[in-house]
């Protein structure tokens, strides 16, 4: 009934289409395997499950809490409601201090600790994390 | 005081010239003359000649330390060094648009003077279709991003550059790469311009190629001086981050490299016209959001937005305005050649090169998803998310083994057809060769990881394929070749270098020692001096092997005081086969300080290989000016 040439292009077309949704399946797949969320130490005693997904926590590291060792530091975020333990072995930016504010990203042991994997870096004196600064205004 | 007068008002003369250019250019377009009359030359001479006034009114307002002008004011301080003055101008919003305005001006004054060639109505469209983006861009400077702007009373001293930026790789990297995304514009005005002149044509895509090559080489070095940047100045060891802010130059290069690809076929084969349209237009329009989303702070926080509204909104509508204008142009005069339907045979260049132009769009949708779905999202639904490196990987890394295989194969089919012909010894051989190297390789890490031995294999093999064809007695194309060995060599640098770095990060008092592998790193002692503008902590390590060979290495922690920032400058020593990278953290009120050594082999021919992409595309450059 059809010529094979039109049989070619409805055969080149499904390909395209299945290509573009394999594709497009691919990609939000492992967009929702990859994300991360970012979550205040407020919201984190409101969880009702600790699950094994990588999180990012902002706050401010409370006065006096950073404790260092040859390879671990210790400090404590708080976002001046709620406060979590967080333990870290890598390198810190260098306007990590406390008082100041602070993104780290990472996994929850339970509620009250975090392993963090990464701290993340502020340029200068003045930026704060979009992150930091919504979660200090909510106070 | 004058210099900053002089550049306000000269501004508004270019805004006034480019306002004139329309109705000249018009009247000009409906005469019969077969060429273009001088004045409409002249007067875009004068647009480009009073925004360059301008730009250099900022320049001496920023040397002369004029802080009267709210963005020196914002961006410099007296004790900063000329050269980071200078630099200054464009290392902030107003300024960067003033290059680009300068870049605009600059491209189409070029492209008057040099398309003699072609037919006087399509270079009058051109110029008229790149005069409607010469005006938004005037207006949005003048009305939301005024770079002149003068308060009383002066202040006596600037609020400073971030000095992360003080940087010679960043001082250059802004221009270079501003070359690159204003090429992108000539190209997308010239073509919507063939479209409406019906001059779609192997004439015209030899013409226009020459600007897509100019734009892609620029967009290239720019792109890598960025990534060299991150690489010393960050402290991260890393030269890609897949931050959003690199993402956007990312997105328009994928773009353009098809282009590139696709406008061969159009000057050879004159078919493809419709594709090498839509590539024009989109890689123009991810430069431009590029630039602005980068510049008004979108991408760092949406907040930032909010601050802002007017330019987010002016640049949001001005973007959607220009999509919507081109996709009319292109629907409603666009017509396919004659109905001429080419066929394209699935065992040629084009076909090869058509695979490609796939794989490049679909890279270039993870990276597009990636970098806007977090701004959506928290738009949307307020919920705060990020993506990562491992996103971009997973998705990118296997299918560049079907890519490199069409770069390998592809150049050596004929265009329109080939035959399968006898499979030849050598270039079995040569694929057995890559793949025993990769498994070597996967022997020496120890864990065996499927799709990176096979896309070691197909990175090797097209090093060797493209170092055979530059020793093959009929080759001619020296620039492809040039280009698609970098290529492979990027890959495979990348690709060791991923697999084979090492780190250690620990924390470190003077005097202290640690051995890391098969090196032990002391930190010998501190020394503090001063510079103009900040004051430095410089850390004294050795390192040293087991055969007793050391090396010194001196990072670097600077106290700027305006604004208060420490940075670090890591200290790398550089060889062929590998970089040692150190850097040194302070942990404020501790006598620790946080040190991150780093082994990471194959460093520099990440540079090399980015070095001879752009080479490649610098011969065809020249090949085609010499030819004329």
């Amino acid at each position: 009934m059809y010529g094979k040439k039109v049989k070619l292009r409805i055969l080149f077309l499904f390909l395209l289409l299945a290509s573009i949704i394999l594709a497009v399946y691919l990609i939000l797949k492992s967009l929702e395997e990859n994300v991360v969320y970012f979550i205040s130490p407020s919201e984190i005693k409101k969880l009702t499950e600790i699950n094994s997904d990588k999180i990012r926590i902002g706050g401010m590291v409370k006065n006096k809490s950073i404790i260092i060792k040859s390879n671990k530091i210790n400090f404590i975020i708080t976002d001046f409601k709620s406060e979590i333990n967080v333990s870290y072995s890598g390198s810190v930016p260098n306007l990590f201090a406390e008082g100041k504010g602070v993104v780290a990203e990472g996994y929850l042991k339970d509620k009250n600790y975090f392993n963090a994997v990464k701290i993340l870096a502020k340029h200068d004196e003045n930026y704060m994390p979009p992150e930091v600064k919504e979660a200090l205004g909510e106070e | 005081m004058l210099a900053h007068q002089i550049g306000y008002y000269s501004l508004i003369l270019g805004f006034f010239f480019s306002i004139l250019i329309i109705p000249v250019s018009i009247k000009n377009f409906n005469n019969k003359n077969k060429v273009i009359d001088n004045k409409v030359f002249s007067i875009s001479f004068f647009q480009f000649f009073f925004v360059l006034v301008s730009f250099f009114g900022l320049i001496l307002s920023f040397v002369n330390s004029d802080f009267g002008n709210e963005t020196v004011f914002n961006n410099s301080h007296t004790t900063k060094p000329l050269f980071y003055k200078i630099s200054g101008t464009w290392g902030n919003h107003e300024g960067s648009l003033l290059l680009w305005l300068l870049v605009l001006t600059l491209f189409i004054f070029i492209f008057l003077i040099k398309s003699n060639s072609q037919p006087k109505k399509y270079r009058i469209l051109t110029l008229l279709f790149q005069q409607v983006i010469i005006i938004g861009f005037f207006l949005f400077l003048l009305k939301t991003s005024n770079p002149f702007n003068y308060f009383f009373p002066v202040p006596k001293e600037g609020l400073g550059l971030n000095p992360i930026l003080q940087d010679p790789a960043l001082a250059i990297h802004p221009p270079i790469l501003y070359l690159g995304y204003v090429g992108s514009s000539i190209i997308f005005s010239a073509s919507l311009a063939a479209v409406v002149a019906k001059h779609i044509s192997t004439v015209w895509a030899k013409h226009i190629k020459l600007w897509i090559f100019v734009s892609w080489i620029f967009l290239t070095f720019g792109i890598m001086l960025g990534s060299i940047w991150a690489y010393y100045e960050l402290g991260w060891g890393g030269f890609w981050f897949w931050d959003p802010v690199e993402n956007v130059s990312l997105m328009p290069w994928f773009c353009l490299t098809a282009l590139l690809h696709c406008i061969l076929v159009l000057e050879k084969r004159s078919t493809l016209s419709s594709w090498t349209i839509i590539l024009s237009i989109a890689t123009f329009m991810l430069s431009m959001s590029g630039t602005f989303l980068v510049r008004s702070g979108i991408l760092n926080s949406v907040h930032t937005f909010a601050n802002d509204p007017e330019r987010g909104i002016f640049i949001l509508i001005f973007l959607f305005m220009l999509i919507l204008f081109s996709l009319v142009i292109f629907f409603v005069f666009h017509k396919e050649n004659d109905q001429k339907i080419v066929k394209i045979n699935w065992l040629s260049k084009e076909a090869s090169i058509l695979f490609n132009n796939w794989f490049l769009m679909y890279f270039l949708s993870v990276v597009l998803i990636g970098t806007v779905y977090p701004i959506f999202l928290e738009v949307l639904s307020s919920e705060k998310i990020s993506v990562g490196p491992p996103f971009y990987h997973k998705l990118i890394v296997p299918f560049l083994i079907p890519f490199l295989l069409f770069m390998s194969i592809g150049p050596n089919l004929n265009w329109i057809k080939s035959k399968i012909k006898k499979v030849r010894i050598k270039i079995i051989i040569l694929f057995l060769i890559s793949l025993l190297l990769s498994l070597l390789i996967s022997k020496k890490i120890g864990s065996v990881n499927l799709i990176n031995i096979v896309l070691i294999s197909a990175a090797f093999y097209l090093f060797f394929i493209t170092v055979k064809d530059f020793f093959s007695k009929k080759f001619k194309n020296y620039s492809q070749k040039i280009s698609h060995f970098g290529f492979s060599l990027l890959i495979l640098s990348i690709l060791l270098n991923s697999i084979f770095s090492s780190e250690v990060i620990i924390n470190l008092k003077v005097g202290e020692k640690f051995s890391f592998k098969k090196e032990s790193i002391t930190f010998e002692s501190i020394e503090n001096t001063e510079s103009k503008n900040y004051r430095s902590i410089i850390g004294h390590f050795k390192i040293e092997d087991k055969q007793k060979n050391s090396i010194q290495l001196k990072p670097e922690l600077r106290i700027y005081d305006q604004p208060f920032t420490i940075t670090s400058e890591a200290d790398i020593k550089t060889t062929l086969y590998y970089d040692k990278f150190l850097v040194m953290n302070l942990v404020k009120g501790n006598e620790y300080f946080n040190v991150r050594y780093q082994f990471k082999p194959f460093m520099i021919w990440i540079w090399i290989s980015t070095l001879l992409l752009g080479i490649g595309g610098m011969f065809s450059l020249f090949k085609r000016i010499y030819e004329k």
